[in-house]
């Protein structure tokens, strides 16, 4: 296993372009959610301070931190699709299996090394809201602390799965720009499944019952979006704002289901193919 | 003999055309072999099967004795196919580095194989600033890495200069001569005469022969000769019962031969007739003759 992340990481490391696109996926959040918490004086009109507005409170912080920092997770996506798109358009792929990789260790490499950025991502996550959460949380009790920690499983899940999609994508159609193309395709389909759907069934709610169960809304149903949430701390006797935002184990195995199909598929795919 | 590679009743099959029919033959160690064949005759695809980057649609194969995984056996195989394939953003060195990780090779054997090409002051150059003749270089120590038991090479030679060319055949020679078994395919013919011992014709994807070069066609050889007395030697020849077609150009006579003959008797019985030679060579039908003889008969 050990040998097969080397392997990988190898590829991806020494190349400029996906070397400067995981630097961007990784810190790019951890500073933004970073500046957001810090006091910034607007012209002198007014200070804007976030933590001011209870967000980084602890159990929430979780929650929101996760929600922003998997919004990021576009720029790993490039490099996912293009570490299977670059393997065939330098034929390597053909002379990593001559020199004695077997095609479902060629997967598992980049199995495994969607797994362990996406295991870096959620320490550095989980470590920067840890920070900022101290700092600012009005409560910080052990047991409030920990709580909706569940976020990080979820942030973690979306992410391998998210990269499992794209990986799939990137050997479906051997080309990046594509892949990523068809990422766009399959969010628009999942719309018309939506609209399908609501045909059908004849109100919104029903509908959503069904795309949930897709794989792009199944990925961003686990992490809700938060401002309702924030919302709703804020005015707590307006009950049209009360939604479910939590990260339900329904959801979580939803998406491991669309991650091991995918990875399944991938690997049935360069199995049938002939190089 | 050890075998290395024996391939049973091999068939692929891309839609309706077959690329590869009914195919059998096996590569037994320490020999040179060729594959022949015409551009498209299913030389690269059945190395591709055999390699595990094609599948088969039937017939099987199996390396060394059968009892390791295609996985497991082609670490012990060195491969080139036919364009050099490498990674344009690493160095010559992290190119083999990665071969060392998946074959399972410590990584000091990098510099020693480079030395053997000739590439080791370039060891730390980008792959992608290297001259095609250097890529192949790079792709043959790449596939000697693991100091293979065979080293299949396809159409190594092609699209390089005259010293890139002579440069390729010079190592494989040397690597033959170090006992390695090596499987060369070519439709270069003179390419396969000069390095292999044995050869396995194809033509679109039927085997026409194998065995040894020198035995592919039952074939005694031929004479070349000139002679002042033209007609008294063409007598001769008509009456001799071992002589078969007699061909003439200018005044060069060549006379096939239908029974073993050799030259010290031929030699012999025409100075006894009084016919006296100005030029004799014995030779046998070089290799490219053979091959246009065993693809048009068939």
């Amino acid at each position: 296993m050990l040998r097969l992340l080397q392997l990988e990481l190898q590829k991806l490391l020494l190349n400029k372009t996906s070397k400067v696109l995981i630097f961007i996926s990784f810190i790019l959040p951890f500073f933004v959610i970073l500046l957001s918490s810090l006091k910034i004086n607007v012209f002198g009109f007014f200070t804007l301070e976030l933590g001011e507005l209870g967000v980084f409170n602890f159990p929430i912080i979780w929650h929101l931190t996760t929600f922003f920092a998997s919004q990021f997770k576009f720029f790993f996506a490039i490099v996912v699709v293009s570490m299977i798109g670059n393997e065939y358009s330098n034929k390597t792929l053909k002379q990593n299996l001559i020199d004695g990789l077997s095609k479902k260790e060629f997967i598992l490499s980049k199995f495994y090394t969607i797994i362990f950025f996406s295991l870096i991502s959620t320490i550095l996550i989980g470590l920067i809201s840890l920070c900022i959460g101290l700092y600012y949380s009005s409560y910080n009790e052990f047991g409030i602390i920990i709580q909706e920690m569940d976020y990080l499983v979820g942030y973690f899940v979306k992410l391998v799965g998210f990269f499992s999609l794209c990986l799939f994508l990137g050997m479906l159609v051997k080309r990046s720009a594509f892949a990523l193309a068809f990422l766009f395709v399959l969010y628009i389909f999942e719309w018309i499944v939506f609209g399908g759907a609501y045909e059908i069934f004849g109100n919104a709610e029903s509908a959503f019952k069904i795309k949930k169960f897709m794989p792009l809304e199944s990925m961003y149903k686990l992490i809700d979006q938060p401002f309702q949430r924030v919302a709703m701390t804020k005015f707590p006797e307006k009950a049209e704002l009360v939604y479910d935002y939590a990260v339900h184990w329904y959801e979580i195995v939803i998406v491991l289901s669309w991650t091991a199909l995918f990875i399944f598929l991938s690997f049935r795919l360069l199995k049938k193919r002939d190089l | 003999m050890e075998p290395i590679l024996t391939i049973n009743n091999l068939t692929k099959k891309f839609g309706y055309l077959t690329a590869v029919k009914d195919l059998s033959f096996t590569i037994n160690k320490g020999n040179v072999y060729g594959i022949l064949g015409p551009n498209g005759s299913g030389k690269s695809t059945t190395l591709g099967v055999v390699l595990n980057v094609v599948n088969k649609t039937s017939g099987d194969f199996k390396w060394f004795n059968g009892n390791t995984t295609t996985h497991d056996a082609l670490k012990k195989v060195g491969a080139i196919i036919e364009r050099p394939n490498f990674y344009p953003y690493m160095t010559a060195f992290e190119n083999l580095k990665l071969v060392c990780k998946i074959k399972g090779v410590d990584v000091s054997k990098v510099d020693e194989k480079l030395e053997v090409v000739g590439l080791l002051e370039r060891k730390n150059s980008k792959f992608r600033t290297y001259s095609l003749g250097m890529k192949q270089r790079l792709a043959i120590a790449s596939a000697l890495l693991n100091d293979p038991e065979i080293l299949i090479l396809d159409e190594p030679t092609n699209g390089l200069d005259p010293q890139g060319i002579h440069q390729i055949r010079q190592i494989i020679k040397d690597i033959a001569n170090q006992g390695t078994t090596i499987l060369l395919a070519s439709h270069l013919l003179d390419e396969v005469e000069k390095v292999c011992s044995h050869v396995v014709v194809l033509r679109k994807g039927v085997k026409l022969y194998s065995g040894r070069v020198d035995e592919m066609i039952s074939s005694h050889g031929f004479f070349e000769l000139k002679c002042n007395n033209q007609q008294a030697l063409l007598d001769f020849l008509k009456n001799h019962d071992k002589f078969g077609r007699v061909k003439i150009e200018d005044n060069l006579i060549t006379a096939f031969l239908n029974e073993p003959l050799s030259s010290e008797d031929f030699n012999k019985q025409l100075f006894e007739k009084g016919i006296i030679l100005t030029h004799l060579v014995q030779r046998k039908e070089s290799l490219e003759e053979q091959f246009l003889q065993l693809t048009d008969n068939n």
